[in-house]
């Protein structure tokens, strides 16, 4: 037992050996490698912070969502005492939380009072306005789909003139905003790919540099695994710091933009603030930088490893 | 030790380097191996190190059958032999004792048995005070000498080596030979490619002549 613990310390020990001779590589070409790194670190940042953005904004669009109502505008002719019975039922409704009732008289009044026409309105023989009843959809429904079968239900119903939402608006920019999610989609696994194909690319220059050395590793019994290595920490250390890079071009970028955000958001009376990443994104760019880099790597490595044999 | 047995290879460009080749070298014994350029010697050395594998024959190595040795065992398989070449194969960003410790840490053995066996591989080929040179500072002959010490220093059953004398000048051609002798004093099993005749006639050992890839004689001095 002592003595696989023994070699479990050794091949830990060897692992850190490696990683740190793998750094210092990169460390004694600093142009070449930090060229490598920013390229990543970009090509990393741009679909975070596209994601971030999205984010916010639907943050934002939700913050909307708790203020979707539905306006139903009555037909003329329907008057004050059909109303409680029509409120109940509408009350009875799954997908309704809140009815509320207003009369054709309260309408005029709180138009009098918005519109500041008390005296023109005095002068029409009979009130203009109909009745109206404002819903709020039960939260479990607020789906877009759901409100607008809601919707459709309501305008069917025969002492109803209009239903209207007002939050049409929001469908489209939902739909938009899923758009660019997806389109924020594929930019990622596009500059995913760009990464793999840098770093393999720096690997495969690394390898065509070490050829003498990996050869007569492998004349000295040196395994695959064991060459293998080295290249595989490279790429670690690439994508790794690639993905910090990336992580301080958003954190400062999002710094910039946060104040005028913070502005806009005052003026259109909104509680909205820019949100900064979530930890687990916070956490994710480095990881999936290194994810790539290893991967990277690795399908470099065996990719040309086998091309150097000893002849 | 080292067996071959009825060895054919034949290269894609149909070239015949090896034509039915059978000899043997005993467990301990140390053999020459000459011929004129062209004659398989560097072919031979290849099979055995399994750089190449044989078109048709067996190849016994330290009672292994290489023709039926996986892809995967190669690098432990090389374990077993230490090879030294004309050109040394050193890696010159490397200090000497790094260049020697190579076999070791590829092993994986720890550090404290590394810097032991690397320092006694040095002391036997009077390099000792050279460990933190780079190679670049050191003569042809001291190069060759780094080279031995990395061949030898986790201590193989056979010791290869190619044309190791080849760029040296006589006295310390002598010199690196009797470093040969001492390793198989000890036991190991060396043998040696070369062309340098006036040498190895002045020693006691048999020498393997090939001549157009066939055994053409076994000389016994």
């Amino acid at each position: 037992m002592s003595f696989l613990k023994f070699n479990l310390k050794n091949y830990l020990l060897r692992h850190l050996q490696v990683m740190f001779f793998s750094l210092g590589q990169l460390w004694r070409q600093p142009l070449a490698s930090s060229m490598t790194v920013l390229v990543i670190g970009i090509a990393l940042a741009l679909p975070a912070g596209l994601y971030v953005l999205l984010q916010n904004l639907n943050t934002v669009s939700n913050q909307w969502d708790d203020a979707s109502q539905i306006s139903l505008f009555m037909q003329p002719d329907f008057s004050d005492h059909q109303a409680p019975q029509f409120t109940a039922k509408l009350q009875a409704w799954p997908d309704i939380a809140e009815v509320t009732y207003q009369t054709s008289n309260a309408s005029l009044e709180e138009f009098r009072q918005l519109s500041g026409l008390g005296d023109l309105l005095d002068t029409l023989p009979k009130n203009p306005l109909p009745a109206i009843i404002i819903i709020n959809p039960s939260s479990t429904h607020l789906r877009p789909e759901a409100i607008t079968s809601l919707l459709t239900r309501l305008e069917k119903l025969p002492e109803v003139e209009q239903a209207q939402l007002d939050m049409e608006w929001l469908q489209r920019l939902r739909s938009i905003s899923k758009t660019g999610q997806r389109g924020i989609s594929i930019l990622a696994i596009l500059l995913s790919l760009s990464v793999l194909l840098v770093i393999g690319n720096t690997i495969r220059l690394a390898i065509l540099n070490r050829q003498a050395e990996i050869k007569v590793i492998k004349l000295v019994g040196g395994t695959d695994t064991f060459i293998r290595r080295p290249f595989l920490y490279t790429g670690f250390w690439y994508g790794t710091l690639g993905g910090l890079i990336a992580w301080f071009t958003l954190l400062f970028t999002l710094a910039l933009l946060s104040g005028p955000i913070n502005e806009l958001s005052l003026l259109y009376n909104s509680q909205f603030t820019l949100s900064w990443l979530a930890s687990q994104t916070f956490i994710a760019l480095p990881i999936s930088g290194m994810g790539l880099g290893v991967i990277g790597a690795w399908l470099a490595v065996g990719r040309h490893l086998s091309a150097v044999e000893p002849r | 030790m080292i067996q071959f047995s009825e060895v054919y290879k034949r290269y894609p460009n149909n070239h015949e380097a090896l034509s039915g080749l059978s000899f043997n070298i005993d467990q301990g014994e140390m053999a020459f191996l000459i011929g004129h350029s062209g004659a398989g010697k560097s072919t031979l050395l290849k099979l055995i190190a399994l750089i190449e594998r044989s078109s048709h024959g067996q190849v016994l190595i330290n009672n292994q059958n290489l023709s039926s040795l996986p892809k995967r065992k190669i690098p432990y398989y090389r374990r077993q032999i230490g090879l030294v070449f004309q050109d040394h194969y050193l890696l010159h960003d490397r200090t000497v004792f790094d260049n020697v410790a190579l076999p070791l840490v590829i092993a994986g053995e720890n550090h404290r048995e590394i810097g032991r066996r690397v320092r006694a591989a040095l002391d036997k080929v009077g390099l000792l005070g050279k460990e933190r040179n780079l190679p670049i500072a050191l003569s042809g002959g001291e190069q060759q000498r780094v080279g031995i010490a990395r061949a030898v220093v986790n201590r193989p059953p056979i010791l290869l080596a190619d044309e190791p004398t080849g760029n040296l000048d006589p006295k310390l051609s002598q010199d690196i030979m009797h470093l040969f002798e001492q390793f198989n004093q000890v036991g190991v099993t060396v043998f040696v490619a070369t062309h340098d005749h006036a040498l190895i006639n002045t020693l006691p050992y048999r020498q393997v002549v090939l001549h157009q890839g066939r055994l053409a004689q076994q000389v016994q001095q």
